[in-house]
Order: C-alpha cells, then structure tokens, then sequence
C-alpha cells in the first residue's frame, strides 16, 4: 500500500527510499493523516476495564458470548493501564478509591480516553453519602457518560461507538488536545474547589429527606 | 498489646511439619520484652537470614475479582503473611438505609450484592415483614423461592466463569455466561430489569410473573442441567484443574465453624449447615433437596460443593414451578401494599391509602429483628431496629463474604503466590457486599 | 493425603423439626431456655431478658460479657459455637444508650440467641473482645470500631478497615455524623487524593502482626533503629 506523503513536506532528494510516485504494479491510496491515525486508534481501543461494582458484571457480560465486545476491535483486554487507549470506569467510585484511579488515569500513555459507565460513576447515583464520589469527572477527564443503573451491554457498546465517533473526528492540527493535564499541585485537583462543590450540591430530595417521617 | 497471651503461628521457613502443613511454634505476646517472642526457638532454628518480600496486588487487579487489595508477605515464592485491605467499595449502604422508608430501601440491595439481587430482595422484604407482623401468600411464597433459586445459579455461573479464568480455563466464562443470558431473559420479562430487579416489596413482589413466562422456565430448567453436565466434563477430571484446586487453602470443620464461615466454604470444610435446611424461610422444609458437603475443604470441593448447588436448585425450581399456586401475591393490607393506580385515581379511601404508603410510609411497631438467608455466598442476614417511625434506626447486613474473606490470611499461608489466586478465587467475593 | 473430616451436621441435638416461623409475635413469646439458665449460672449479670419477633435477647452487665459469651460457647448444654454477627445500634433518642449486639447460634441445638451489652452515655465507649473466642469476629470488631469507635479491648490489630487509617470526619454510622459527612465535597476529594493509593503495611505495622520474630534479623535491627518505612 502505498501512502500520499505531501502533508508532510520536507524530505531530501527523490532517491529509490523516499520516491513520491508509486510504481504502476503498486496498489496504493492517498487519505488525511488524521483520517488513517483516527480511523488506526478508533478501531482497535485496547480497553482498561475498570470495574468496581454492579456494572463490572454488565461490562464483563459484554465482553462474554452473546454481546461480543471483540467486534469493535477490542479483542484485547489490558488490564494493565500501561498498554492501554480506554479507560473504562464501571462503578461507583467511593474516596478511598480515588487517588486509585487517578494513579490508574496517570499510568495510561497518551493517547487516551475514558468512558464513564453507570449513573454512579458519572454522578454518584443513587449514592449521595458521605462515602462516593459524586461523579468521577472531578477527577479525570471523561469522554463519554453512559447512564443506567447499571446500563445494559448494548447500552455500553452505544458509549463505546460513539466514542468511536469522537476519535474519528479529532484534529491533530488542534493545539494541546492530547497535552497531558497537570493537577493543581496543593490541592491535587483539575478543576476548582467551589466547582466540585456547585456539580456536587444535593439535588431533589436526595438528601433532604429526614431521618423519620414526622 | 496488654495482656500476656501465647499464640501459634506457623514457620514456613522452618520447613514442613510431620504433617505436610507447615511447622507450628508457640509465640508469647506481651511477654516481658513487651513484643513478641518465641516462646522456644525451635531446635534446628528458623532460617531468619532469608530476604523477605513485600508484593502488593490490588485494589485494581483482574483477579481480585473487584477492587480487594492483599498485601503479601513472600519467602521465596512461598506467602508467609497475607493482609488484606478492602473497604475500597464502602458506599455508606447502612447510613443510607436509615433515611429511607422500608420500601425505599429495597432498591440498594440490588446493589449490595449485585450478582444475587432477588436474593437480596428476598432476605430484605422477609425481614421487614417479620418487624411488621405480616405473613405472605402462599403464591408469593413460591415465586420468591423461585427467584431466590434462579439468583442462585446466575451467581454460582459468574463464580464459575470468573473463577475458570483465573486458574487458566476460558472456555466455561462463555458457556456459563450464554446460561446467565437466558436467566436475565427471564427476570427482564418478570420485572423488567437485568440485573439490579427491586423485584420484591414488604408483603408482595413488585409484579406477578407475566403469562407463559413459566414455559420460559420450564424450557429453561430443561436445557440448564446440560450446560452444567458440560462444564463437569471440562473441568472436574481435567488433570490440570485438578492440580490447581485440590489441597488448597484447606479449612478443618473446627476451624469453618470459629472462623464465622457460611455457605459453601462451610460445607466443603465438612459442616451440613445450610440456613434453608436448618433454620428455614419460604417453606423451603417443604421442598426434596439435597445439601451437598465436602469432606476435604480444600478449593476443589468448594467447587464441587458449587456445582452440586446449582443442579439442586434445578430440582427446587422444578418442584415450585409444579405447586405453584393460583391466587394474589400480595396481601391483602391497605397499611403496606399500594392500591392499585386504577383505584387510587377513583376511589377516595385508596387515593388516602395511596397518599399515606408514599408520604409517610408504613410503620412497624417497636422492636428488633434478625432474619438470616441462604445466599448463594452463605449466611445472608438483614438486622433492622425500628423505632416504631416509617424509617429504620438501624439497618445492619450480615454479609457472608466479608467473613468469609476474613479467613483468606489463614487459608493462603504456607502455599504459594499463583495458589493465592486460586483460593481466592473459591471464596467467591463480591467486594459489594464486603465492603458495602 | 489427608484422611477426610467427618461431618458435622446441625441439629444432633435438637428436639424439633425445623419449620418455617409462622404468625411470628410482634413482641412477647416464651423466651430460649438458654436465658434461664444464663440467669441461673451468672446471678445478676442478665440485666433483662426481652423477646422481639420470637428472638431472645440478652442485655448482660458490661463487665462480664466476655465470661458469659465463653461459657455460652463452651457449656455442653448451650453450644453457641457459631457467631453470627455483631454490631452495634445507636438509637434516634440518642439519650438511650449504644447497644453492641452478638448474634450467636447453637449449631448443634438449632438455637439462636442475641446478647446485647448497653454503653451508657458518657461512659468510655469499650467492651472486651472475643477475639479469642471466635476468631471470626476479628473484622467485625474492627467493622465496628471503624464506624461506632466502639473500642475492643484485648483485640490483636484494631484498626479502621473500611475508611481509610487518616480518614479525619469522624464515624459514620454515628447519629450525630451527617449523611453527606461533615466536610464539603470538594474539602472530602482533596482529604482523599491526598492519601498514597501505594502505601503499604509499613514495618512498624508488621511488627504487631503476629509474627514479628520471623522477621530478617536486618529488618529487625532496622525497626529497633527506629526507621520507618511506611511510603
């Protein structure tokens, strides 16, 4: 196959290595690079199943026989973050867990992304205590949400498609799209304390029901 | 450490006992030196010149089946000390519970031992029904022993399935998640969700089984058994399952019984308890099943003693699909079961009744109970303490896992790094529960 | 190969069938056997005997919990050699006292049997454990220390076990605790990330585990020294 290397620019002396015009016995295709390097990584995330609680089993039975997550290119579980694009954060996430997953989100060679699946991962859910973080987006980036209690694996092969989308559509040219981000080094936080607290504030009447009724 | 105690621990580097287990020697805690001490050194003198090594697995490790973290001790490749660590999945179940009414609470136990909800369901809505003096029907009663039975299975597959992967086996994870497929079928249709199902309410179930969904269970306990007769043929005379099971993380009867154990960890040590059996709910004297035990208490009885379970509650789920009765499933109480919507949009005294079972809630009176299940990991007990308000003052879960987990140090000590994740593995741990 | 165990089965001794409960009683109900002859056996430390949904509880004096949980485990006639559970409850009316809870179980005799010790307020919150009693109740006393601060004295490692060992906000299943915990949720996050997910077991944990003798002489002399090496 060959490949149109004019974006590029920049290279010597038409020699036998570097010449521009293929051979007529050559098959070869002209594309974007950022067509070729998404259309790569879109289609062979390497996922890193992060699983905690009720939505490790759904994810566990997408990767199991009727549902077959190995057809979207993820025939390869990486449980280790380190050979790994996709971080898929299945659970609810409590604080002891956090500085886990913020190691776990750190070890992970760009480029990355990560998906958060289940109402508790990606808000806390039905969790609103003093135990579980409300939403693991105050701790790494998140790409995509998938909502349900826990969502079903078709539910999670939609996330992972769309997150497929997402892929495809990313621009090299964009400035500091895969710059890792630095936390605030006091405080250990991505984003403002008063913001965490504003995304966080108790909402309906999750917890302002009383002990006892009266 | 006050108190001056003497202890036993085992010296994996003094070898091997007469007994194959490793050595035995007496320690005196709080002696005079104030710390620990051999009582006697051993004559030929443990070898304390060895490196020893720290590893660390977990809290995110394929194996641990969830988030547990063990720290491990090694000499050699040989684990002298395991700690555990967990509590990395403590989502406040308990504090939440005593700001919810009965009802409401139903929901977080789908979520506590997320592979046996209806189970879970079925312990709680048991409890609450004897704090409130309520009896059940008799069709409610079977349909929870059938969903009580089918939770098993589907939980013992995830075992099967997650345990064959760690000990080297793929294929089994398929075949036993192709059978959970047709489990949650079966629950989708009757309640309307996969996995977390709310399915049972105080002095009901959320819904009666649709029409010819018995068929689907019957068809269902037809083809089952075959798919356990399978995995059998794989694994139970499969030389090298065998050799990576048996004689591991063996526990004495005596010792199931002081370690709190339950469940099948208890029975493959050689203790016939089983709470249905012993100490029954639901009728389940009523039911022929057998109990299986095992007589070594090793990994591959616990095994074994799974499989077994799994074709019993094939042979309940067969007898109460034949008694089923006719009849309602819920009873017959305006104070704790909905009207239904028809009525309550019509009738004035079911919109009351309506408006006070979900503003206030029902009111147990005063007083305390403990009712304890048969759950597919062991000994499952809700405790509630009502102080006569529509909220519990306290809910407390018995969880068998975390006990039996609490034996992992006693059960790893003395084998080797890879049989760590075998034993833990036979646990069958959902760190949902433990951690809760 | 070892030879097999032999079974033990629940029930050698009990004199009836076991049936499911029916038309349980709210409150009331003849009481376990095991309460008068607890009553006859240690004088004056059951402090009241009630029965809840034909349970029977026990509230036993304090002081001499631990003897009376041996003697239930040991005596022929009682057997309770399989515990259940413990906890511990805080009621609403906060003035009555914290109650720790032990469900135990008669294997043999099918019984089952709920003692009860009450912490009065203001006195220091501290029963003795029976650790050495039922080597199971080891992480369930911990379970409670971590959530009550309920202190058990005379057991080997009480530490916190489901928060983590700096966890600053208190107990929670306390009443006085609040349901989001006391600090924001911003304040919480920075509390936890701020924890080392690698800190192991430093040596100077180690050192009260049960084996410290086993250690390397290099390790021990490095801990007499004083070095620490918790990350």
């Amino acid at each position: 196959m060959g490949l149109n290397l004019d974006t590029l620019g920049g290279h010597g002396p038409a020699t036998e290595l570097n010449r521009m015009e293929p051979r007529p016995d050559e098959p070869w295709v002209t594309t974007k690079l950022d067509f070729l390097v998404n259309w790569g990584r879109a289609n062979s995330l390497w996922p890193m199943p992060f699983g905690t609680a009720c939505c490790a089993i759904e994810m566990m039975a997408s990767f199991a026989s009727k549902f077959d997550l190995a057809r979207f290119g993820m025939e390869r579980m990486a449980f280790s973050p380190r050979q790994s694009d996709m971080l898929i954060c299945a659970g609810r996430v409590p604080f002891k867990l956090a500085p886990v997953l913020r190691r776990i989100w750190q070890q992970m060679p760009q480029p990355k992304w990560a998906i958060s699946m289940g109402a508790c991962a990606s808000t806390g859910g039905m969790f609103d205590n003093y135990a579980v973080v409300q939403g693991i987006d105050t701790i790494i980036p998140v790409d995509v949400y998938v909502p349900g209690c826990p969502p079903r694996p078709e539910g999670l092969i939609y996330g992972i498609m769309m997150l497929q989308k997402k892929v495809m559509n990313e621009r090299r040219a964009t400035r500091g799209i895969r710059d890792e981000m630095t936390p605030d080094p006091s405080s250990k936080l991505y984003i403002p304390a008063s913001r965490i607290d504003a995304l966080s504030e108790p909402f309906g009447n999750s917890v302002h029901q009383t002990r006892s009724a009266p | 450490m006050s108190q001056k105690r003497t202890l036993e621990v085992e010296l994996s580097t003094t070898g091997l006992g007469p007994d194959g287990r490793p050595r035995r020697v007496p320690l005196v805690v709080g002696g005079d030196a104030g710390g620990l001490a051999l009582a006697s050194p051993p004559a030929d003198g443990p070898d304390l010149e060895g490196e020893h090594m720290l590893i660390n697995i977990g809290p995110q490790h394929p194996a641990t089946h969830g988030v547990l973290r063990l720290v491990l001790e090694l000499d050699g490749e040989t684990v002298v000390r395991c700690i555990p660590h967990i509590g990395y999945l403590h989502c406040g179940f308990e504090k939440i519970g005593e700001y919810r009414q009965y009802n409401q609470i139903i929901p977080w136990t789908d979520r506590e031992d997320y592979l046996n909800s209806i189970g879970n369901n079925i312990a709680f809505a048991l409890g609450a029904e004897r704090l409130f003096g309520i009896e059940i029907t008799e069709r409610c009663k079977v349909l929870r022993v059938i969903g009580a039975e089918l939770s098993r299975i589907a939980s013992h597959l995830v075992w099967l399935g997650t345990t064959c992967i760690d000990i080297g086996a793929f294929t089994p994870f398929l075949w036993s998640f192709q059978e959970r497929e047709n489990i949650y079928n079966l629950l989708e249709a009757w309640v309307g969700a996969r996995m977390t199902t709310s399915a049972t309410r105080v002095g009901g179930m959320a819904a009666d089984i649709p029409d010819k969904w018995v068929e689907g269970l019957v068809g269902f306990i037809r083809t089952f058994p075959k798919t356990i007769d399978e995995c059998d043929r794989v694994l139970t005379k499969n030389g090298i399952w065998v050799g990576r099971t048996a004689g591991l993380g063996v526990m004495t009867p005596d010792e199931a019984i002081n370690w709190s154990l339950s469940g099948p960890m208890l029975r493959a040590s050689g203790v016939a308890y089983d709470v249905r059996r012993d100490f029954p709910y639901l009728d389940y004297e009523t039911y022929d099943f057998d109990v299986p035990v095992g007589t070594a208490g090793d990994v591959y009885d616990r095994y074994l003693v799974r499989m077994e379970e799994m074709r019993q509650s094939v042979r309940i789920l067969d007898q109460a699909v034949k008694r089923l009765p006719d009849g309602p499933v819920n009873v017959d109480d305006p104070r704790v079961i909905l009207p239904p919507k028809s009525k309550a949009t019509s009738e004035m005294e079911s919109m009351i009744h309506h408006f006070k079972n979900v503003m206030e809630g029902p009111r147990p009176p005063v007083g305390e109970c403990y009712v304890a299940v048969e759950s597919p990991k062991g000994e499952k007990g809700y405790y509630m303490v009502s102080d006569g308000t529509s909220k519990p003052s306290r809910w407390r879960i018995r969880p068998p896992s975390f006990l039996n987990l609490a034996a992992i140090p006693r059960m790893v000590e003395g084998h080797l790094l890879s049989d760590v994740i075998a034993i833990n593995a036979s646990i069958d741990i959902v760190m949902g529960e433990i951690d809760r | 190969m070892r030879a097999p165990f032999t079974i033990v089965f629940p029930g050698a001794d009990a004199s009836v069938a076991p049936a499911t409960p029916r038309n349980v009683p709210v409150s009331g109900g003849p009481a376990s056997p095991t309460a008068e002859a607890t009553r006859a056996q240690f004088q004056g430390a059951v402090v009241r005997v009630t029965v809840s949904r034909g349970e029977t509880a026990l509230v036993v004096d304090r002081a001499r919990l631990h003897d009376i949980i041996q003697w239930l485990h040991d005596d022929p006639a009682q057997s309770y050699e399989y515990l259940s559970d413990l906890t511990a409850v805080e009621h609403r009316d906060t003035a009555r006292p914290i109650e720790v809870v032990w469900h135990l179980r008669s294997l043999r005799f099918r019984r089952f049997l709920r003692v009860k010790v009450e912490i009065p307020n203001g006195a220091p919150l501290e029963v003795a454990s029976v650790w050495d009693i039922y080597k199971g109740v080891d992480w369930l006393e911990r379970e409670c220390y971590d959530m009550f601060g309920i202190h058990f004295s005379g057991h080997p490692d009480l530490r916190r076990i489901l928060l983590w060992e700096q966890y600053k906000e208190g107990f929670p299943l306390r009443k006085d605790f609040p349901l989001r915990g006391r600090f924001s949720r911003s304040e919480q996050l920075k509390n936890a990330l701020a924890a080392n997910p690698e800190a192991r077991y430093s040596m100077e944990e180690l050192s009260i585990a049960n084996a410290y003798s086993e250690l390397p002489a290099e390790m021990r002399q490095r801990l007499a020294k004083g070095e620490k090496t918790g990350e």
